[in-house]
């Protein structure tokens, strides 16, 4: 096991070695030019991005941590029983206006 | 397929998923469950048509989609109560200052197009692939990339005035002081 692991870390070294007198190569030979646009792109962002992620996946996840609602199963249930959609189905906010 | 108690309990889990979608979408839990339900219907009546092996939760977004595409956002616009109706979903209410935070979130994440709005939400919590969301939404997986970016970067226009570097880690403050942006 340990030998392996040696090995492949030299290799990595080895790897990013190459790797970086590469890019360092590049980065001379082509700067990029912060241009304005894309500026925002930049580390500022990476921080808001973060954020706004969080934000997201926070607000998702607290409906979805809600699970399956009662109505839901039971649709589900009775459909698949084969009773068809149910006409009964109490406890739904329909807005009259809507279906059929 | 015919509908096998396996791909039964595969449509109940995705439940979950299917109405953060719908509340992400319309903002409005009422007719988001009822956008949910007619995705279930639907699904149930169209069982036959769905891939086994294929994936299930795109298969029924993209149903969900459609729905709320062709219907709800025309009903959208007649009732514009939306005012909190949102928070009433969540079973933990937040502390106030998140509760504040939060709210300024769910206002802006309104603002956007309604095409960004999808596709954000697809890939930046739905946490589907940019491939998935493209065959969700069809259209072209650069056209998903695009819609995201700019989703990202009009929120944090919205939210974060303009990306000053200056906002301090402490967003409560944050959010205090820029509660009477509304």
């Amino acid at each position: 096991m340990a030998p392996q692991g040696t090995r492949l870390a030299e290799k990595a070294f080895s790897l990013k070695e190459l790797t970086n007198g590469d890019s360092m190569d590049s980065t001379m030979k082509d700067p990029k030019p912060l241009s304005p646009r894309s500026a925002p792109k930049g580390g500022l962002n990476s921080e808001i991005q973060a954020r706004i992620g969080h934000q997201l996946r926070a607000m998702y996840d607290d409906v979805v941590k809600q699970g399956v609602p009662d109505r839901f199963a039971e649709l589900i249930r009775k459909l698949d029983a084969g009773e068809g959609p149910p006409a009964d189905m109490e406890g739904l906010p329909q807005n009259s206006a809507g279906r059929e | 397929m015919p509908l096998t108690n396996a791909l039964r309990d595969e449509i109940l889990a995705a439940v979950p998923s299917l109405r953060a979608f719908a509340i992400s979408l319309s903002g409005k839990s009422d007719r988001a469950d009822d956008l949910v339900q007619e995705t279930l219907l639907r699904a149930l009546a169209n069982i036959d048509s769905f891939q086994p092996g294929s994936n299930l939760p795109a298969w029924l977004f993209t149903i969900l989609r459609n729905l709320f595409r062709s219907d709800y956002r025309k009903r959208r616009r007649e009732v514009e109560d939306a005012e909190g109706s949102y928070s009433k979903t969540l079973k933990s209410q937040p502390t106030q200052s998140s509760h504040l935070e939060f709210e300024e979130f769910r206002a802006a994440l309104e603002k956007l197009p309604q095409d960004q709005r999808e596709a954000l939400i697809l890939v930046g919590a739905s946490g589907f692939s940019y491939e998935d969301a493209a065959a969700i939404c069809g259209c072209a997986v650069g056209t998903i990339k695009s819609r995201v970016n700019r989703a990202r970067s009009k929120l944090s226009a919205m939210l974060y005035v303009d990306g000053t570097e200056d906002f301090g880690p402490d967003s409560t403050v944050r959010a205090v002081i820029g509660g009477s942006g509304n």
